[in-house]
């Protein structure tokens, strides 16, 4: 159940987009992502449609495990695409009552829907090939300049790579207490939501009790081993730009730059 | 007989590459009243295995009966189960929540829609079976030592009034001396209140000397079933497998191929000593 969620889920698998650096799988999606917001023709979606579909079958990972990721997100998308439908003004096609389908407004739920899709897909890919360790360091490495006006960049990429780490253990602690506690009759499912909401009481508290155990319990390992921040640390297997990593931006820029030129002159 | 397993096989993730087979094809009866021991490497499915006892986890294939009425039937009631099927997990203290101990253990008669009177009474119960000191009882379980708590978390569970108590390692990260408590206490319950017992552990040291019955899962798979002195005396395979059996078992191995016709069944010191004893023609008071 909350193990669908595959947003921050690494899937092993050797391919192309797994040995990439991690500062390029980072760039290029930040370059998709804008291009998403640059196309607004049909050639600038099918521009993006192609990109897309290359890189899901460059990366190997199935198309069923990343459209799985989608599901949460699937009420979110239901309300904007709703939004945009019934809100737009411009040319009625069809109303009932107060609520009223313009030709914008579908146009608009269209492009918003497969911006969305295309968001969530291509962040996805990114994390799906990317190992949360080798994330982190990239980032590291991306914003590095920061360091320059005192942005404790370091420490913000261990905190980050901690957090992303005790997803998968808090997911699996939670497993755990809930079970625990069904074997003790707890019911999770059933009754109004005053009662869903106490019910949740013997998980939670558990959980963030567990949580802080933890947090101690690495703080102090890591202060056993005199981690002291950031200054003078080096890495042992520190990140180096290949051929391919190269190819890799050039391919992500030429599209982005495809995608800016089909905007402006079509 | 009160629990069956019929065929029974559980996939993780089936269809990813995460696929794995965490029991293959397990059959098993365990009769009421039995004191089980389940023992296995960590990952040989020994806590998959007690999962489906009570239905938390629903088998891949295969069929699981509790009084020869298959759980996973249309309209079973899985929540009267899990009231007569207790299981307290590994670190069962990890799930204390209430503000006092007492409430924590009425959590669950409580569930099982026991009026505020009698769950504190089956509480009261629990805990003195679990031999916790009365005047912990409205102490906050977290202000508790780890033996404490554990005994709390297991009377969670007892004061349910279980007819099978299933319990996975109930004495992992104790001491030797809350271990020994712990495990009397359960051996006690199974005598006093006749309930079938179920004990999950990686040690054959530790539950040798309560069970009646053990199962050695390896694998996902059964490796060894029968009474203890059958099983140990495969120690060689469950060597093999990562496990071992009891020392007494290895000292009485050697004394028999040293030429001392020792009783290679013995389990607990007692017995060996007095079948050392035997095989040398002495006395007790000798």
């Amino acid at each position: 159940m909350i193990r669908d969620i595959t947003i921050g889920q690494f899937y092993p698998a050797d391919s192309i987009l797994h040995r990439l650096d991690p500062r390029v799988k980072f760039i290029g999606t930040f370059l998709f992502l804008i291009s998403l917001f640059v196309a607004d023709s049909f050639w600038g979606y099918a521009l993006a449609t192609v990109f897309l579909a290359a890189a899901i079958g460059l990366s190997k990972v199935p198309v069923k495990f990343m459209l799985k990721g989608l599901k949460p997100l699937f009420i979110i998308l239901l309300i904007t695409v709703l939004f945009n439908l019934f809100l737009m003004p411009g040319e009625v096609l069809w109303s009932a009552g107060f609520l009223k389908i313009t030709r914008e407004g579908v146009v608009q739920a269209v492009k918003i829907g497969i911006r969305l899709i295309y968001l969530v897909i291509g962040s996805s890919i990114m994390t799906l090939t990317t190992t949360p360790n080798q994330l982190t360091d990239g980032m590291e490495k991306i914003l590095a300049p920061l360091n320059k006006i005192k942005v404790p960049v370091h420490e913000i990429s261990m905190m980050m790579s901690i957090a992303l780490r005790f997803i998968p253990i808090l997911m699996e602690e939670t497993d755990k207490i809930m079970k625990a506690q069904i074997a003790r009759g707890a019911d999770f499912e059933s009754g109004n939501i005053i009662q869903r909401a106490k019910s949740m009481v013997p998980l939670l508290v558990p959980l963030f009790i567990s949580a802080f155990r933890r947090a101690d319990d690495l703080a102090m390992a890591m202060e056993a081993r005199c981690y002291h921040g950031g200054d003078n640390r080096t890495q042992m297997k520190p990140l180096v730009y290949h051929r391919r990593d190269y190819a890799a931006y050039v391919i992500s820029v030429l599209y982005l730059g495809a995608d800016i030129a089909l905007r402006v002159f079509l | 007989m009160s629990l069956r397993l019929e065929h029974v096989t559980y996939t993780y993730s089936p269809g990813s590459v995460y696929e794995t087979h965490a029991l293959k094809d397990v059959s098993l009866e365990i009769p009421s009243g039995q004191f089980l021991g389940v023992i296995g490497h960590t990952g040989s499915g020994k806590s998959t295995l007690i999962q489906h006892f009570n239905g938390l986890m629903r088998p891949t294939v295969g069929t699981v009966y509790y009084k020869g009425e298959d759980i996973w039937q249309e309209g079973y009631s899985l929540k009267r189960l899990r009231s007569q099927v207790g299981l307290v997990f590994q670190y069962p203290e990890h799930q204390l929540f209430e503000a006092d101990v007492l409430s924590d253990v009425c959590f669950g008669p409580k569930n099982q829609g026991c009026s505020k009177e009698e769950a504190e009474e089956r509480a009261v119960r629990a805990l003195q079976q679990t031999g916790l000191k009365e005047k912990y009882y409205k102490s906050s379980p977290f202000e508790l030592s780890g033996g404490q708590k554990r005994r709390v978390a297991i009377a969670g569970v007892l004061a349910m009034e279980p007819e099978v108590l299933i319990l996975d390692e109930p004495t992992a990260g104790l001491d030797p001396k809350g271990r020994d408590e712990i495990l009397d206490q359960i051996a006690w319950l199974h005598t006093e209140r006749n309930i079938t017992v179920i004990l999950v552990s990686h040690s054959m040291e530790d539950i040798a000397r309560y069970v009646d019955r053990i199962l050695v899962m390896n694998k996902g798979e059964k490796a060894f079933d029968g009474k203890p002195e059958a099983v140990f005396s495969h120690y060689r395979e469950l060597e093999e497998i990562g496990l071992a059996a009891p020392q007494i078992t290895y000292i009485m191995q050697a004394l028999r191929k040293a030429g001392i016709p020792a009783d290679t069944s013995a389990i607990t010191v007692k017995e060996a000593k007095e079948s050392i004893l035997k095989a040398l023609g002495r006395t007790k008071h000798d």
